[in-house]
């Protein structure tokens, strides 16, 4: 018999907030994180609004501020995403000495985490100096005049895509299995959904599982611009991510960290923490189309959702409460739309979906684990929260996105979360709540 | 409940001693060196001029008409990773969409891809001609790049470098739509890939899958930023041949290359039934995490090195004197090379002494993301001819290595290999594999 894994800690750095249940209780009003960029001058750019993590203060949560102070973007938001969850779970952080009854080599770590920013000033710096406008070449050797001089190891290094577990690891002492992830959009559900078939299979006890990621800098930006995926709605920034509506243009861009806490239910029952939630299955498919669509009878995505049934062992109908991948653009929106009704045939129609990214905007890399957290609060509440700004109906898309407001339910059992990536990447994972 | 067995049907790589996987194996036992200095741009103001390099190709020889339209989306990480994803697949003869030949022996959604990949750099020369659009008194221009400058980039620009986009090209081509996961854990990514893959299919997930991982390292900003963590060799320059010595007292640092490796792997009981060539099996695994507050350098100790090993060791329920032979990560860092050393000794304790070491980055470079899956080939072809090669540019150890380096080529058996991996940052891997036959 495998073991049973179930969620102990949860923490979150998001547009909306720094503690989930500030985050949550802004989902529960209609809140939103978005906001005029002010990380770097977007003042041009198509898209000149995102969500950022604001008034964001890391040494709130970390004590050896010093130790992290390298750390992009995205590691700094998921130390404090850790350090709330660690403390929910009890499990100690920043000590030689942990005396919470976890084995440090069967702690591990699994994050879907993104790169973090290059060092913009002196990355355009040296690629100014090197650039013969006659030749439209770059001369290397230029380059290399101001790049060696210029760029500082540190920020070179925190820029891999494994530094914040790197840093994680430092802060819990783990010895376990860490790894990193990196599906687009999908990548922390599928490093929540490895995570959690790592401590099935025995190799883990507890794993501090979520997702980092910040791309708003000028690159990451110009990127999701040239590929027209986020929103240009400039003058009604406030409520241009309106997932399933008719007038979606693309999704506003977020940032931040989050994490859960998942742990074997004979550690937590051992280490006498509370038990939020327990994940139940996952499925995790690929498209294998193209790398530029997803696939237009959405296979992968049914796929995924058909494997993380199976491998929960439930019936479709068991299904109460789908948290949309939903990006507010038009190609996503209706691909899942048309694969949650493939896989749920009639039963569609009475299964409520929503997507929180109209609030919390969508945080890439970090995206699937902050989504997973909503989830588990949902279960706790008994209360789904709102697709906001879902102001015109797409005649299309015609399932029940629990519309502008958040709906309270009764016995809120069994809930999916779906993430997509670019490249058919589809990871979904099934939540309960938990029952002894 | 027992577990499927998993086994190792095929592999395939692309490198700088060749464009197979046959190629790195023959140079290896060889001796060959695939590090020169770097012809990809001008390096000549780097401190390390040195480099290994994969020699020309067309990616259009390797990939279906169907998918040619969809090379000007590939970065060179991609396009190494999709060359040596088809020599493993025809090695494994697994006949897929690639073949366009209608009939195929694989089900789609029952094959994985997990694969290693590192953080790709953007073609500079590409990003410049655009940047050069938005230039202002000498400095960067974001109003006008924000206006009119970006889009002198192509529209699919971003999809060319997301790390995801190796394993979906293979995927596409090969039409695998089952699990598919990236590792991102730097040079111990493929490690962790091809475990992960052996867990995917041990849970019943995937009954095969294509594991492995690709880096082009050979990039001014990739070069560079190694350069500047003063991990390359700085004093070699003239002599790059006798530059990248792993365990060696003269060591100086590493030599990063470009490379890709992908490993056919199994559920044995499929692998049977087509009455596939089986080489090796994926016998035990194991994972740790340096605790080194210098992130890039591996901790003293060893200990996750040591951590990892003695895993994998209990999960393939052997003992150390068991193991014929090691192909540990070897970069030639001195710092790194004593600790994985230690690591090493410590998890076998006095059973090291009799085990024959084979570090292959003096040869093939490290090429980050794609190692672990060179060091897995080449532990998996000494295996099949049992062959174990000497290693090049070892004369004398570093301080405190107790390791047997394996100095003369020789003939012997090799019942079990041990890899050992890990990476700046301090993820470790070890991976124990058995000799199918016997």
């Amino acid at each position: 018999m495998s073991q049973r894994v179930v969620i102990t800690g949860l923490g979150i750095v998001s547009p909306m907030g720094d503690a989930v249940e500030t985050v949550w209780q802004g989902m529960m009003t209609g809140k939103n994180g978005f906001n005029k960029t002010t990380i770097f001058d977007a003042t041009t750019f198509p898209s000149k609004f995102c969500a950022e993590v604001k008034n964001y203060d890391f040494g709130k949560f970390v004590k050896n501020t010093e130790l992290h102070k390298h750390g992009n973007r995205g590691t700094k938001f998921v130390l404090g995403a850790t350090v709330q969850a660690c403390k929910q779970a009890k499990i100690d952080v920043e000590t030689d000495n942990p005396k919470d009854g976890i084995d440090r080599t069967r702690l591990g770590i699994y994050l879907g985490a993104g790169e973090g920013s290059i060092d913009t000033e002196n990355f355009f710096e040296a690629l100014i100096a090197g650039y013969d406008s006659e030749t439209s070449k770059m001369d290397f050797a230029k380059w290399t005049e101001v790049a060696s001089v210029k760029f500082s190891p540190q920020h070179e290094l925190e820029q891999e895509p494994n530094m914040p577990i790197s840093h994680i690891a430092l802060l819990a002492g783990v010895r376990g299995p860490t790894r990193s992830c990196l599906t687009a959009c999908a990548a922390s559900t599928q490093a929540v959904g490895e995570a959690y078939k790592i401590i099935q299979r025995g190799d883990a006890d507890v794993i501090i599982a979520g997702g980092a990621h910040s791309m708003i800098h000028p690159l990451g930006i110009t990127g999701f611009n040239r590929l027209t995926a986020l929103s240009t709605n400039n003058d009604n920034w406030q409520t241009a991510s309106r997932p399933f509506s008719a007038t979606r243009d693309g999704f506003v861009i977020g940032e931040g960290g989050a994490i859960v806490i998942l742990e074997t239910l004979e550690s937590a029952k051992k280490r006498g923490v509370e038990i939020l939630g327990e994940i139940i299955g996952f499925g995790s498919t690929n498209d294998a189309f193209r790398v530029t669509d997803m696939h237009e009878e959405a296979r992968g995505a049914v796929n995924a959702i058909q494997a993380a049934i199976k491998d929960a062992k439930i019936t479709k109908e068991q299904v109460q409460y789908i948290n949309a991948h939903g990006t507010s653009t038009s190609e996503n929106d209706s691909i899942e739309t048309r694969a949650i009704k493939t896989v749920f045939g009639d039963y569609a129609k009475k299964l409520p979906v929503s997507s929180v990214k109209g609030m919390l905007g969508h945080l890439i890399g970090a995206a699937g684990c902050a989504e997973l957290i909503t989830c588990v609060m949902a279960l706790r509440d008994n209360t789904l929260p709102p697709t906001m700004n879902y102001s015109e109906p797409d005649p299309e898309l015609d399932l029940d996105y629990v519309p502008n407001k958040p709906r309270k339910v009764e016995n809120l059992e069994i809930v999916l979360n779906e993430s997509f990536g670019f490249g058919g990447q589809n990871n979904v994972l099934v939540v309960r709540k938990f029952k002894d | 409940m027992n577990m499927p067995q998993v086994v190792i049907t095929g592999f395939g790589s692309v490198n700088p001693l060749g464009l197979t996987a046959e190629k790195m194996w023959d140079g290896i036992c060889n001796g060959k060196c695939g590090i020169k200095t770097v012809s990809a741009f001008d390096a000549s103001k780097f401190k390390c001029q040195l480099a290994g390099e994969v020699a020309e190709f067309s990616i259009r020889d390797y990939v279906p008409k169907s998918h040619r339209k969809a090379t000007k989306l590939m970065s060179r990480d991609i396009e190494l990773s999709v060359i040596a994803a088809r020599e493993a697949v025809q090695l494994a003869g697994l006949v897929t969409k690639d073949a366009e030949s209608g009939e195929t022996n694989i089900e789609p959604l029952m094959t994985a891809i997990n694969f290693g990949a590192g953080l790709i750099s953007a073609d500079l020369d590409e990003l410049a001609a655009a940047v050069g659009t938005s230039i202002t008194d000498g400095k960067f221009d974001m109003h006008k790049w924000g206006a009119e400058g970006m889009n002198a980039l192509t529209p699919l620009w971003l999809l060319k470098y997301l790390p995801n986009m190796l394993a979906c090209h293979i995927g596409i081509i090969h039409d695998m739509q089952g699990p598919s996961n990236t590792i991102t854990c730097g040079e111990v990514s493929s490690h962790i890939a091809i475990i992960e893959a052996s867990q995917v299919i041990q849970r019943g997930q995937a009954q095969l899958a294509l594991a492995g991982g690709g880096e082009a390292k050979v990039t001014p900003v990739v070069l560079m930023r190694q350069i500047l963590l003063d991990r390359a060799m700085f004093s070699s320059n003239d002599n790059p041949q006798g530059a990248c010595r792993p365990f060696d007292s003269k060591a100086g640092g590493s030599v990063f290359g470009e490379a890709a490796g992908v490993i056919v792997l199994e559920d044995a009981d499929r692998a049977k039934n087509r009455h596939a060539k089986i080489f090796a099996v994926v016998a035990g695994t194991g994972q740790s995490n340096s605790l080194n507050p210098v992130l890039h350098q591996l901790e003293p100790s060893g200990q996750a090195i040591k951590i990892a090993i003695e895993k994998a060791i209990k999960e393939a329920k052997i003992s150390p004197a068991d193991i014929d032979l090691i192909v540990p990560h070897g970069t030639g860092i001195p710092c790194d090379d004593a600790a994985e050393a230690k690591g090493i000794q410590d998890a076998l304790g006095e059973a090291v002494k009799n085990i024959a070491v084979l570090p292959i980055k003096s040869m093939v470079s490290n090429a980050g993301a794609a190692s672990g899956s060179l060091d897995v080939i080449a532990a998996v072809c000494a295996m099949r001819d049992s062959v174990i090669p000497a290693a090049k540019n070892f004369d004398s150890p570093i301080a405190g290595c107790k390791l047997k380096i394996n100095t003369k080529k020789i003939e012997k058996k090799i019942r079990y290999a041990l890899c050992t991996g890990y990476t700046f940052g301090g993820q470790t891997a070890a991976v124990v594999l058995k000799n199918y036959n016997g």
